[in-house]
């Protein structure tokens, strides 16, 4: 059996002990006496636990990523380098990310400032940040503050964004380390299996041979039922390492996303290729979230208000599924059969998703509308997708919705009253009313009935206006609403 | 802003960066759950009543005493001293005792040698119960008449005729949302016993003397065999003044019956889920204007939701009542407060403590009265604000001094182009179908000083090493308001040495005694004083010696500035602090003393509803701008302009975050933060997956404060002002331009009718209710 091999602080690590099941953070607060990292909440919503990790952006190339240790497993940090706000300073001085959260008073009661600071290293070392705001949102609203109000916050990330040195001693070695998440994983410990295999066929064996192995992908679902319910998983098979499921390609027809890739991979690739995608993943969970949630596991996790759903069933979305007994392909229509069950079928995983390009006379768009604009689950979300033929007749209608039933599905009914009709405000405003024959909404603590139904019939409307002008809109920088209304009249 | 470096001296008055900024960021920063914990030292869980309200049929430990790893259960009849924890009236048990009255009152304790084990402890707990039917609001304690203490009254001049000549008349009801504190460090403790039965007790509380006392009486020890200690709390507000003696109390309860160190340690969940939050209120309004928008007269009848005990709901209830005028004058009033008692856990201390609510009421009274009237709500507001004689008095009769109102309004509005902006909005509103704007502006009046008049003194403890080295001991615990880096501050000045050569200690009890709660933002006038005051004793031991060194009269005039003691009318001759406090030493002169500090002045009776319950005022406004979408309620608040009156500011940098930090929090409550209970009374919202307190992007890009100059306070330190509590109610302004951009969606002709916290659906159904 293999003992885990990893960096903390640049300090080679072997652990043969801990179980499989223990998270990073527990890991380090509880065996490596490194409290920095704290725990306020063990469900990835606070990011006091946030730690930086080495990983790789889609083309292959090292770089650090702030992953949430609490829903981190330890075997996940396998080859890889871990740093926290404990290994940053050199020789007594601080790291200059360090020093711009101290200039700007970016802590208070500093709970939250390990977490925020490691958020901070990341933007330092990112090449790709943009300085809009609503980018640097993204960096960080994966940190929650009860004390600062984030102005300050704002500034230090401002100061420090992008001004990292590629080879400076924390970037250097990452960069430098061999490529991670490509050495197949072995681990067992207190009679607790963890694989990580390196190719499609032996993950699919594993599968075929132990029935009670639960499949995890980033593990933002999965861990919480370690966290939160204190569940010990026996048998978990990693996807991480299968290279065909972390593939991103696009041909002549097609995007192809392997099953396993990260959201933060999906998002960088296509932000600016294609809004509907792009929109959604914006205010998807968090940039922590979305460096480890991948799209095999929010389609698998069968959520009624998973994000991607709604989004991909609006633009037509194929899924293959991979046996032992061989391959098929299914429109994602057909994945989900009741609430949280789909037509997987054991011994089978998604291994990737098929997204059609987008045909020139199409309209699309995706929305989420939640409490909270960032790191929030959605009441509705919602992708749409209309072709408009000759004589601005509507050729195809693509209305997805996610929050509106005990799954992400279709508006059949509405499509119906739109297909061959033309793409005027009258006949959206009377297909809307068959919003009602598609869905019967619940009332929680989310959101209740009457919103989901109003939003729903809102953000159709919505969609027609904010088509008018662009067919594929994208967001403004700052938005106010998941609907990008404000040039209209 | 550039910081100077720790050791420039002399730090008061200037920006200067956090005490422990360095120690956050760098990890170094302890917290309870960070501390090495001693060898032997156990961990502790809690048993939790299922039920809002039960009798409990039936209690056992056995099966879960003999759970591997499981060393001790606990329940009330274990408790060897009193099993009563409540700070002000003795009703609230550590542990249930024949029945529990709210979902999550804690029935049991285990210890054991691991969370695993205690886990499978309480797991194994068998308890039974008798449901009882529960009371989970405020209507339903009232139908039962189940109020905790009797009226509070504040009563003047005469409502009925001031509501009878009023052209306008507004009436109402409105119901101020709950809040959960979500400091980002969970309640916990460790105890550590020690010989002779005395206790050491590690605490995340803003009251270690409450700490203190609570633990002695449940142990059946005197006070002076416990010690509590803070070094830092990750944040309280209000949620650890008297709730973290429950967890303190019950640490050592185990600590004392097994030997051995007992943490206690409340994930997010249990935390959540088994303390009080912010007191929700319900308040039932009539108030009469005058055609030109001016306040006649207001009867406001106040419920508080007290939750299960009395906890410091009574003090709450009072400054909510204090509240009820907001910024401005209000002829005739007759306020009345009740609390209720709900089979919910107890709501506590929250910052501004019912304050916001009591000036939630008028301020949406004055929106209301604006619409009615077609008139600008910031003008409204300048037409009731607090001005001259007779224009100058509290409805409890108190002068309003030094009033910063009018400055506020003649120095924000044009700051902000408050009209300007308004002009414009309305001009994009008229030609906008989705999108809407509003701006809104909100002042701020707040009392200082804890209504309990007692409670306003503190104490230090400075002591002087003979390498001119510094520590200072203080009533006061830091949680991230920057206590400590303005008393460092404070002692730097004093005895004029570099704050590198000071050190602030954790705050104990075994080094001030008997101290006030960190709280009612008074943290640093009370002990600042109070440092001040010791290092003045310091001084005048030292002027005789260093006199003598420089060979000067005592009489002349020596100046302690940037380490060294100087001769005023030649600075050149001069000896260092350090060569001064040797010096002294050799002569036998005490190089530590104590300080100490008490209000003048204040006083409040409650019979008449009369007094002067604050020594002062702090002041404070707002201009906020929303976009709001109509489709779907979504809204961002896209730009904040703030001026605030916090004196002569101590720590500029400081008192900066306090009122961001202040803002965004009451953005919270009034907007994302919605607590929501099953029917049975079971919290839902259980941590900030489904509890969303605002996050990055909520805080708007354009976020403008400045602090209001030519303030300083006379009587205050340094011509200071307390600034904890009052930024916290600046964000009303957010709600008054959410109401503004509703009235461009259409006319319902009852007025905006938006409800709280204001979530998009609630957004959403206003608008619905404006355009029906
Ligand atoms: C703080 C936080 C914020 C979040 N925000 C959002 C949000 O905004 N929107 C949203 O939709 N979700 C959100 N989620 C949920 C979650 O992050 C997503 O569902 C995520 O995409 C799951 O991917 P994963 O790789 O982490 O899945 P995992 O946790 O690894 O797996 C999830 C489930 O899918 C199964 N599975 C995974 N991959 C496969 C596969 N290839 N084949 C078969 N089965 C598989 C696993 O067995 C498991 O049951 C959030 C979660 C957290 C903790
Ligand atoms: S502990 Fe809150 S995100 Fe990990
Ligand atoms: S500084 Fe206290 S939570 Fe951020």
């Amino acid at each position: 059996m293999t003992s885990l091999r990893f960096y903390i602080n640049d300090e080679l690590i072997e652990e043969s002990e801990a179980s499989p099941n223990t998270t990073l953070l527990r890991y380090l607060r509880d065996r490596r006496g490194l409290t920095g990292a704290k725990e306020g909440c063990a469900e990835g919503d606070c990011g006091a636990c946030t730690v930086v990790i080495s990983g790789e952006s889609p083309a292959g190339e090292p770089l650090l990523r702030a992953v949430n240790s609490c829903l981190f497993l330890l075997p996940m940090a396998h080859g890889r380098r871990v740093y926290t706000v404990e290994g940053l300073a050199r020789n007594g001085t601080m790291h200059a990310v360090q020093q711009a959260a101290v200039d700007t008073l970016s802590s208070q009661c500093g709970f939250c400032t390990p977490g925020v600071v490691m958020s901070l290293l990341e933007a330092h070392y990112r090449d790709d940040l943009e300085s809009n705001p609503a980018a640097l949102d993204d960096q960080l609203c994966g940190n929650l503050c009860r004390c600062t109000g984030y102005r300050p916050i704002r500034e230090a990330l401002v100061r420090i964004a992008g001004k990292g040195q590629r080879d400076d001693d924390i970037a250097g070695p990452i960069r430098a380390s061999p490529p991670v998440g490509r050495q197949a994983l072995t681990y067992e410990a207190d009679g607790e299996l963890y694989q990580a295999p390196g190719t499609l066929d032996e993950a699919l064996s594993v599968l075929a041979a132990e029935p009670r192995c639960r499949i995890v992908s980033g593990g933002t679902d999965l861990s919480l039922e370690v966290t939160k319910a204190h569940r010990r998983f026996p048998r978990l098979l990693s996807l991480e390492n299968v290279p065909e499921l972390r593939a991103i390609g696009r041909d002549a027809d097609s995007w192809h996303f392997g099953a396993a890739v990260p959201l933060a991979d999906i998002e960088q690739a296509t932000a600016d290729t294609f809004p509907p995608l792009a929109r959604m993943l914006r205010y998807f969970g968090s940039r922590q979230i979305k460096h480890r949630a991948t799209l095999g596991g929010n389609l698998c996790t069968a959520s009624p208000i998973g994000d991607c759903a709604p989004v991909l069933l609006s633009l037509g979305a194929r899924l293959r599924l991979r046996s032992r007994e061989g391959a098929r392909e299914l429109p994602l229509d057909e994945l989900y059969t009741g609430y949280r069950a789909t037509a997987l079928l054991p011994g089978e995983i998604l291994t990737d998703v098929t997204i059609p390009l987008l045909p020139a006379d199409a309209r699309a768009s995706a929305y989420k509308v939640s409490k909270r604009r960032e790191l929030d689950i959605s009441a509705v979300s919602a992708g749409m997708l209309v072709r408009i033929g000759p004589a601005s007749t509507i050729t195809e209608a693509r209305i997805a919705f996610g929050g509106m039933a005990a799954i992400p599905k279709r508006a059949l009914a509405v499509e119906r009253e739109l297909v061959g009709r033309p793409w005027t405000g009258e006949v959206v405003a009377r297909a809307v009313a068959a919003l009602e024959q598609d869905f019967t909404p619940i009332d929680d603590h989310r959101a209740s009935a009457w919103y989901r139904m109003s939003v729903a019939c809102n953000l159709l409307c919505g969609f027609f206006e904010e088509t008018r002008a662009r067919h594929l809109p994208a967001l403004p920088p700052l938005p106010s609403s998941t609907l990008n209304l404000e040039s209209a009249p | 802003m550039k910081l100077p470096s720790p050791d420039d001296g002399a730090l008061l008055h200037r920006p200067s960066p956090h005490e422990s900024g360095r120690r956050h960021v760098t990890g170094e920063a302890l917290y309870v759950d960070d501390f090495p914990l001693p060898p032997g030292t156990l961990v502790a869980a809690v048993g939790l009543s299922p039920h809002a309200h039960a009798r409990i049929r039936h209690r056992d430990g056995a099966a879960a005493l003999s759970v591997p790893g499981i060393r001790a259960v606990f329940f009330a009849a274990d408790v060897r001293g009193d099993n009563c924890i409540g700070p002000i009236v003795h009703d609230e048990p550590l542990l249930a005792e024949e029945t529990v009255n709210c979902v999550g009152q804690v029935v049991a304790l285990v210890a054991g040698e691991s969370s695993t084990a205690c886990r499978a402890g309480i797991a194994a707990l068998q308890i039974a119960y008798d449901p009882l039917a529960p009371r989970l609001s405020i209507e339903d304690a009232h139908a039962a008449s189940d109020f905790i203490g009797p009226y509070h009254l504040i009563n003047r001049g005469d409502f009925a005729e001031g509501y009878r000549r009023a052209t306008h008349r507004i009436e109402g009801t409105l119901h101020t949302p709950p809040q959960e504190h979500f400091y980002l460090e969970t309640q916990v403790a460790l105890a550590i016993p020690l010989e002779d039965g005395a206790m050491h007790i590690h605490s995340s509380t803003q009251h270690p003397t409450e700490v203190q006392h609570m633990v002695a009486r449940v142990l059946g020890i005197g006070y002076h065999r416990v010690v509590c200690e803070v070094n830092r709390i990750g944040g309280g507000f209000g949620g650890k003044e008297s709730q973290a003696t429950q967890v303190a109390a019950l640490a050592a309860l185990a600590a004392r019956a097994t030997n051995r160190p007992v943490k206690l340690w409340l994930d997010r969940d249990t935390d959540m889920a088994i303390t009080g939050k912010r007191h929700p209120f319900r308040a039932d309004y009539r108030a009469g204007f005058d055609a030109d928008g001016h306040l006649l007269a207001l009867d406001v009848v106040l419920y508080a939701d007290a939750g299960w005990t009395t906890d410091l709901s009574p003090a709450i209830l009072d400054r909510a009542l204090f509240h009820l005028d907001g910024a401005y004058f209000v002829p005739a009033a007759r306020f009345t407060g009740r609390l209720c008692r709900t089979n919910l856990p107890s709501n506590t201390a929250f910052r501004g403590f019912g304050g916001p609510q009591g000036m939630l009421v008028i301020d949406t009274i004055l929106n209301r009265a604006a619409e009615r009237l077609q008139m600008d709500p910031a003008e409204v507001r300048r037409r009731n604000a607090y001005a001259d004689a007779p224009r100058n008095r509290t409805p409890y009769d108190q002068e309003v001094r030094y009033n910063r109102l009018p400055r506020l309004f003649d120095e924000l509005l044009p700051a902000a182009r408050y009209a300007g902006r308004r002009q414009a909005i309305e001009a994009f509103n008229a030609g906008s179908t989705y999108v809407k704007r509003g701006i809104g502006f909100q002042p701020v009046k707040f009392g200082i000083s804890f209504t309990k008049s007692m409670l306003n003194q503190a104490g230090a403890y400075v002591l002087v090493f003979t390498d001119g080295t510094v520590q200072v001991n203080h009533a006061g615990t830091e949680m991230g308001q920057g206590l400590h880096t303005k008393i460092l501050a404070i002692c730097s000045a004093e005895l004029g040495v570099a704050t590198g050569a000071i050190r602030i200690m954790s705050t104990s009890t075994e080094k001030v005694p008997n101290t006030s709660p960190t709280a009612a933002s008074s943290g640093s006038d009370l002990n600042g004083q109070a440092v001040q005051s010791a290092c003045t004793t310091l001084r005048h031991r030292l002027i005789p010696i260093a006199a003598a060194m420089l060979g000067v009269e005592e009489t002349d005039e020596l100046t302690f500035a940037s380490g060294l003691v100087s001769l005023a009318a030649d600075p050149a001759r001069s000896r260092t602090f350090a060569e001064v406090a040797n010096a002294a030493w050799m002569a036998r002169i005490p190089l530590a003393a104590t300080g100490y500090y008490a209000t003048p002045g204040i006083h409040f009776d409650p019979a008449t509803g009369t007094g002067e319950p604050f020594y002062y005022f702090a002041f404070g406004g707002a201009v906020a701008e929303v976009e709001v979408c109509s489709l779907t309620g979504q809204y961002r608040v896209t730009r904040v302009d703030i001026l605030h009156d916090a004196g002569n500011s101590l720590v500029p940098s400081i008192d900066r975050g306090q009122i961001e930090g202040g803002f965004i929090q009451g953005l919270g409550w009034l907007t994302t933060e919605d607590l929501r209970r099953d029917p049975a009374g079971r919290l839902i919202t259980r941590g900030p997956s489904t509890y969303k307190i605002p996050s990055f992007g909520d805080a708007p890009t354009e976020f403008f404060v400045r602090l209001l100059d030519r303030a300083a306070q006379p009587g205050v330190i340094h011509g200071s002002k307390a600034v904890g509590e009052p930024p916290f109610m600046l964000a009303i302004s957010v709600i008054t331009a959410l109401r503004h951009s509703m009235r461009a969606c259409g006319d319902s002709g009852s007025g905006v009718e938006l409800s709280l916290p204001a979530t998009p659906e609630s957004v959403l159904r206003a608008i619905t209710r404006q355009r029906s």
